[in-house]
């Protein structure tokens, strides 16, 4: 039943985190409250799973990447990568 | 004094005096400290400072030089209680004396932080610390620019917090953090990050952090700069300031749009806790499959107890079949009693038509057809006999007056060579064709003379119409006789 559909629709994936887990909060209550229709608590169910399969993208795609601005002679930043250790 | 004394006075050139003082000031006030109100300070192209130090009764000149000057921590400004160290030296061509500083700084904290609430006062009645100038911070930032000193602690310590939450795109514009030149650097700093477009070669960041460690009110005091404040507030990517601990507030804080009060609580601000947001995530989706398992188990329920209320449909039918089986059967019964009614009104009338009744008009309706019939047979052979003979005679008659005839007497018709048939002797031209028709055949003629003029004519034919009858007396005085 957790399956998440094969393809995220077009809004969904353009959604930031926030977004997304704000209407995924929004189905959850909706399902919830038991107040939508048998057709619709499907559709919603279906937007829930792809809503949270893009929370979940988004939250596997946190990679460490530090750099720092060198200005270069003519006032231009540029970056290159630094640590700080 | 006696003249004696004064004949021994030595006598100075103006340029003597002026250096003799100038070396007596230099080398006795060679090295000073002196505290005192600042007056009228002017900064010079040249970059040289100049200013006043006061107190309620004297006032002594000061000059910084350009290199001194730029190496300030504080900028010198009017009503700054100061202590200057340096030391005295005339200006020979004016015979004014001057303070030469070395260095300037605020005389105690208590006149900084007078400073530091003036400055505050000013920027705040220009609304710059206003709540609606607060933009809210990202959520989730994907880069996040860092404004701080490349080393020491605190670069380290907000890397460290973001990794532990959340590892994301961290670009450091390194900057000085404390003295001479750091306002300018850091508010570079700043205004470059703002001024990197989204898409560029360098990522623009969704936040940014100014930060810097713990310090003395001095150290921090590069954050209370106006133009730092302004920089901060004109920022169009949300900010973060984190400067000194906890208690230190500088003014920075308050242009900021959220002030954290150590670098690493600004980290803790940048970001969310990645692994929270995961649970939070698997637990709505628990949530959501969990209320639409319970809502198909509803209905299903709910389905299999309206379909008990429903009842068998054996049940329901009952009653109707058992109504249907009635009224059939009585259908059935009702015909076969209609039936047995009508066979019997039909044997009764049956009964009554025998051939008998029928044989009795029959004979005597035949004789009178015959005598009837005779009738009807002498009576035509009569009027058959009385026509044929009555068609004999017309025949005859007929025969008589027809134009062929008439021909056989020695008559003849002539007509024009078109076949009319010429009645009177102008209907032809002198000189016409035409033809004449005798019992037996045709010949062809054709008209010599002229044709009688018309005037004479019509007298002869009305003549010849008084005539006419005399001809046809011949056959037709006899016809209305022959039909009658």
């Amino acid at each position: 039943m957790a399956k998440a559909p094969t393809k995220t629709p077009a809004d969904i994936a353009e959604l930031s985190f926030e977004k997304a887990l704000a209407e995924l909060e929004e189905i959850v209550a909706k399902l919830e409250s038991g107040q939508a229709a048998l057709e619709e608590s499907i559709k919603l169910y279906e937007r829930g799973a792809a809503l949270k399969a893009h929370c979940e993208t988004t939250l596997k795609s946190a990679q460490e990447k530090i750099e720092k601005i060198v200005v270069d002679g003519d006032g231009k930043p540029k970056t290159e990568k630094a640590d700080f250790e | 004094m006696s003249e004696k004394n004064i004949g021994n006075l030595r006598e100075y050139t103006v340029s003597e005096l002026s250096g003799a003082v100038k070396r007596t000031i230099e080398d006795t006030f060679g090295l000073v400290r002196v505290k005192g109100e600042l007056g009228r300070v002017t900064r010079a192209a040249s970059g040289h400072v100049y200013l006043d130090l006061k107190d309620e009764k004297a006032v002594i000149s000061g000059v910084m030089w350009k290199g001194m000057a730029a190496r300030l921590a504080i900028k010198p400004e009017q009503g700054m209680e100061v202590v200057a160290t340096g030391r005295m030296s005339t200006f020979p061509g004016q015979s004014r004396y001057q303070l030469i500083i070395d260095s300037l700084e605020p005389a105690g904290v208590g006149a900084l932080m007078a400073l530091f609430e003036e400055r505050k006062k000013k920027l705040a009645a220009e609304g710059l610390f206003a709540p609606e100038r607060k933009r809210p911070l990202p959520f989730l930032p994907k880069v996040i620019g860092v404004v701080t000193s490349p080393s020491g602690a605190v670069i380290r310590d907000i890397l460290h917090r973001l990794r532990e939450r959340f590892p994301r795109h961290v670009i450091v514009w390194p900057t000085l953090v404390q003295g001479r030149g750091a306002e300018e650097k850091i508010v570079e700093a700043i205004r470059g990050f703002n001024a990197l477009r989204p898409g560029g070669d360098i990522p623009r960041p969704d936040v940014l952090i100014v930060a810097r460690g713990g310090g003395s009110l001095e150290d921090l005091w590069c954050f209370n700069e106006e133009m730092v404040a302004r920089a901060a507030a004109a920022s169009e990517i949300p900010l973060i300031s984190a400067v000194g601990h906890e208690t230190d507030t500088t003014l920075i804080d308050y242009a900021s749009d959220k002030r954290a009060p150590t670098p690493t609580a600004a980290a803790e601000f940048a970001v969310p806790v990645r692994a929270e947001l995961l649970a939070e995530v698997l637990n709505k989706e628990r949530r959501f499959t969990g209320a639409v398992t319970r809502m198909f188990e509803t209905r299903r329920s709910a389905l299999v107890s309206a379909a008990r209320g429903l009842g068998r449909p054996e049940d329901i039918l009952g009653a109707a079949t058992q109504r249907l089986d009635r009224a059939s059967d009585r259908l059935r019964s009702g015909l076969r009693g209609r039936l047995d009614t009508a066979l019997t009104a039909l044997a009764r009338a049956s009964g009554r038509l025998t051939p008998g009744l029928l044989a009795a008009g029959f004979g005597q309706r035949e004789h009178k057809i015959g005598v009837l019939w005779s009738r009807i047979e002498t009576r035509t052979e009569r009027i058959v006999a009385d026509r044929g003979s009555r068609l004999q005679a017309s025949a005859r008659m007929l025969a008589a007056v027809s134009y062929e005839s008439v021909l056989e007497r020695g008559f003849a018709l002539v007509r024009a060579k078109d076949g009319t048939l010429l009645r009177r002797a102008g209907d032809a031209a002198e000189g016409a064709g035409g033809e004449i028709q005798f019992a037996d055949g045709v010949r062809a003629v054709h008209f010599d003379g002229a044709a009688p003029s018309k005037s004479p004519k019509s007298p002869a034919k009305s003549a010849s119409q008084k005539e006419t009858p005399k001809p046809d007396e011949a056959g037709k005085p006899r016809q209305p006789r022959l039909f009658d």
